[in-house]
């Protein structure tokens, strides 16, 4: 296993090292620059914002700074909690931590990439947990309780509640949430992201569309299982059902949940960004998204690094996993 | 088997962060107005920054020598109580008030102001609005390296309180350049606590480290969320604040906003989504405002390309669409209908104008060979990406069809990608706009001089030329205006550009909000805003 994992790791240096430097020279093939403006500047003005930022260095020389810039030169992650971000509140140093420096920003010329990553990280993260556990608590025991009560009503109102889940798009049922409980009965914030109340709608919006696909993968998994021999020998010896499901049939149920689940969280901590907009929250997903718009180099760079580190990281945990549900399964 | 029970654990966690709703606000009578406040602010740094949102903010923690007026319009005395001009217009004196004091008690002297432009005008800074100070003498110069000694430029503080501007040519409008942020006094020695003064990329402007010298201070700023003005105590006029502060709220939705302001949580919105204009206006119109705002909205004709390098072909054009149809379907907020380029304000109005007139632009487009649209190839119309530009972009498109059998087609792109094209004449027609950054037709007629970086339409007219640098060396403001017109009639003229509407500043606002004036350019004098007492508990809420 320990070998598995070196493995992995070593094989996602060629895999991050290309991701750099797509993103580095796509960037700068694409119209438009971090200081194209609607009032244009004059060139005296151009030419010294570009010597700030090192812009006016050849490419390459450009590319070599970055690269090593982003190298991890030390590895202490017990400092990851150390360094000062832009409110000094939560802390994710990169720097202190492993050495990375991902740049100053563009856009925001008081602030580096490493603290906007700091301090947008946290909301994402906290968003993407707290709809995963929606996601599962909803999905987990509707997807065992439809493959246990198949083709009847149950089953059907299961089933039912996925297909709407999976088709209403967050866009819609954002908004159709606030307008009900914000606007209609005053129970949460219409948007932001300061009180623990204000956690309860995006979770779900974004939680419920999770909720339905593991609803159906359990369910699909359960049934798969709970048709095989050793279920039958259960039953033969005895065991009551809640033990059979809860204690025989879960684990192999769960696979197809578990291996949808890596990519899953992936997306759930970048993909927010559709959320993170209508509820107006902080989060690592918006600054994604603007960042290309804006031509903010370095902070497209930075969070497609970031993003793409969660994934591989997610990916690995989820094979782990994997391997340690299904007896049939051997690290290799 | 394990998961179930974290699952468990999961849900009560999420059930306890759902219950408790900690940290709610204590009903303190604090007068905070929540203001919806438009995109992240980049920086709150006045030598650096350039957008709205900045703007709104730094007016707030710092002042100028002048500031706004109560009304809404031309002066009030800020850092500066008094001033006297030369009789040729050349020479500004300001006498600063001895009680005007940093946020951290310090006084505000001279010197604070001659540090502050000089940093400005520092090349290294790279600030996208040293130009608002090149009307004094070397500002210029210094600005691109040209000088480097300060002391040879044209400004001067004799005394602690006394400031002196010598400038190139008069501006009579010189007062209203000064309430512009770039001409704001900062705290250099605070600056340099916290690194190079002349450098991008100083942390002096957080929570903590800024020290100002406006109506407001900083208490917090959570990116991406609000920033937090608290009314500061060292401010010379601090009993007359009405606030105890202000909360800027950071919001890139304008369907957001609209519905926190229907759910209590805003007091004045920035602006309005269209397609909500309607509805307030015939359920709640004490919600919306709909003020004027010096701003233009106009397509940019490429003149450098044929058959627009003809001034009839491109006459034709604005001679030929309805613009008044297009306010009243797609805009919806009642503004104005262009048909010259600056904004009748401060003083001017326009001598000429383009009106919609079917047969004389059928006559034109004949005599430029192309009789009744025959022969022409189809020409391009350029839009950045939005739902707004495409309805008006298509409305025109439609209307030069049918009026002047015109093939057009349309093309969108992102923000960036259509600024490029725009600004290296890649189009043919290009959707523009632009909104005056001080109340003097200047600010517009400057735009499309040979060669001006914002030009972007290839015009190139040496009588233009000459009758800027004429209004430039003008002392008297009537004589100015008589100029601007001549400006104004050669662009009606030659169209280089086809006015479409005038701005009008739609949003909602509170109705405890009291003074919200309305300003040409939506700025405010944070001082005077008030809020009347408040209503019992829910009534603040606005149901629509």
């Amino acid at each position: 296993m320990f070998r598995f994992i070196l493995r992995r790791l070593l094989e996602t240096i060629p895999v991050l090292f290309v991701l750099a430097t797509v993103t580095f020279f796509m960037l700068r093939l694409v119209p438009g620059g971090p200081f194209t403006a609607e009032k244009a500047v004059s060139k005296e003005i151009m030419k010294n914002l570009e010597a700030h930022y090192g812009l006016d260095k050849p490419l390459l020389t450009q590319y070599g700074a970055y690269l090593w810039d982003i190298t991890p030169k030390r590895f202490e992650p017990w400092r990851l909690a150390d360094g000062p971000d832009f409110d000094t509140k939560a802390d994710f140093d990169l720097k202190g931590s492993f050495g990375v420096d991902l740049g100053p920003s563009f856009k925001y010329p008081s602030r580096t990439v490493n603290e906007i990553i700091a301090d947008k990280l946290p909301a994402s993260l906290e968003l993407g947990l707290l709809a995963l556990s929606v996601a599962l608590a909803i999905g987990v025991p509707l997807g065992v309780i439809a493959a246990m009560k198949r083709n009847t009503g149950i089953d059907y109102a299961a089933s039912t509640f996925a297909m709407v889940g999976i088709c209403v798009p967050t866009f819609v049922m954002g908004p159709l949430f606030v307008l009900f409980f914000s606007l209609k009965l005053g129970w949460f914030s219409a948007s932001g992201w300061y009180f623990a109340s204000d956690r309860v709608l995006p979770a779900a919006t974004l939680g419920l569309v999770y909720a339905a696909y593991i609803a159906r993968l359990t369910r699909g998994g359960m049934l798969e299982v709970l048709n095989q021999d050793f279920i039958r020998t259960a039953r033969a010896k005895g065991a009551s059902e809640t033990r059979i499901v809860l204690k025989h049939a879960l684990r192999g149920g769960l696979l197809p949940v578990v291996t949808f689940l890596g990519p899953a969280i992936a997306g759930i901590i970048s993909g927010s960004f559709v959320i993170e907009t209508i509820f107006q929250i902080p989060g690592l997903g918006r600054e994604f998204v603007t960042s290309a718009f804006n031509r903010d180099y370095t902070l497209v760079s930075g969070t497609v690094l970031l993003y793409a580190v969660l994934i591989i990281a997610l990916n690995l945990l989820v094979d782990v996993i994997q391997v340690w549900l299904n007896p049939r399964l051997k690290f290799d | 088997m394990r998961l179930p029970s974290l699952v468990l654990v999961l849900v009560s966690v999420l059930l306890l962060a759902g219950c408790s709703r900690s940290g709610a606000p204590a009903a303190a009578a604090a007068k905070i107005l929540a203001y919806g406040n438009g995109a992240e602010p980049e920086d709150l740094d006045p030598h650096i920054v350039t957008g709205v949102s900045e703007n709104n903010i730094i007016t707030a923690l710092f002042e100028g020598l002048v500031n706004y007026h109560p009304s809404g319009e031309g002066i009030s005395p800020g850092v500066a109580e008094s001033w006297e001009t030369a009789p040729d217009g050349l020479t500004w004196t300001f006498h600063l008030r001895s009680t005007a004091r940093w946020s951290n008690g310090e006084p505000v002297t001279s010197r604070d102001f001659l540090r502050s432009y000089q940093r400005i005008l520092t090349p290294t800074m790279a600030a996208k609005y040293a130009r608002n100070l090149f009307h004094v003498v070397g500002a210029e110069d210094f600005n691109s390296g040209k000088i480097t000694d300060f002391a040879a430029t044209g400004f001067s503080a004799p005394d602690a309180h006394t400031l002196v501007l010598h400038l190139n040519h008069p501006v009579p409008y010189l007062l209203e350049l000064l309430k512009h942020y770039s001409w704001f006094p900062v705290h250099l020695p605070t600056i340099e606590k916290f690194g190079p003064a002349d450098r991008k990329g100083n942390a002096w402007t957080r929570a903590g480290n800024l020290v100002g010298n406006g109506p407001f201070q900083l208490e917090s700023w959570l990116p991406n969320q609000k920033i937090t003005v608290t009314r500061s105590p060292t401010y010379w006029n601090a009993p007359a604040v009405k606030l105890d502060g202000i909360a800027f709220y950071a919001i890139d939705s304008i369907d957001a906003e609209e519905r926190m302001f229907r759910g209590g949580q805003l007091d004045v919105t920035s602006t309005i989504p269209t397609s909500k204009i309607d509805e307030y206006r015939s359920k709640s119109p004490g919600l919306m405002r709909i003020d004027p705002y010096y701003g233009t909205y106009f397509y940019r004709l490429n003149t450098t390309r044929p058959p627009l390098n003809d001034a009839r072909v491109r006459r034709a054009l604005a001679l030929s669409f309805d613009r008044e149809a297009i306010i009243k379907t797609i805009l919806r907020a009642g503004q104005t209908a262009a048909y010259n380029i600056t904004p009748a304000y401060a003083g001017f109005t326009p001598d000429t104008e383009l009106k919609s007139d079917l047969i004389e632009a059928r006559r034109l487009l004949a005599e430029a060979g192309f009789p009744e649209g025959k022969g022409m190839r189809p020409i391009e119309l350029l839009y950045n990406t939005s739902e707004g530009h495409k309805q008006i972009a298509e409305a025109i498109q439609q209307m030069w069809r049918t009026n002047l059998g015109i093939d057009i087609s349309l093309r969108n792109e992102e923000w960036k990608v259509y600024l490029d094209s725009q600004h290296n004449l890649n189009f043919d027609i290009s959707r523009a706009a632009w909104i005056g950054d001080y109340p003097n037709p200047e600010t517009f007629l400057d735009l499309w001089i040979t060669d001006g970086g914002n030009n972007d339409t290839g015009y190139a007219n040496p009588a233009y030329d000459h009758l800027l640098a004429t209004a430039l060396a003008t002392a008297g403001a009537a004589e100015r205006l008589a100029v601007y017109r001549q400006m104004e009639n050669l662009i009606v003229r030659d169209v280089p550009v086809i006015p479409v509407y005038f701005y009008k500043r739609v949003f909602l606002i509170n109705p405890r909000v009291q003074n919200w004036v309305p300003n040409i350019l939506d700025n405010r004098g944070w001082q005077y805003i008030d809020i009347s007492p408040a209503p019992p508990d829910g009534a603040a809420k606005t149901k629509t």
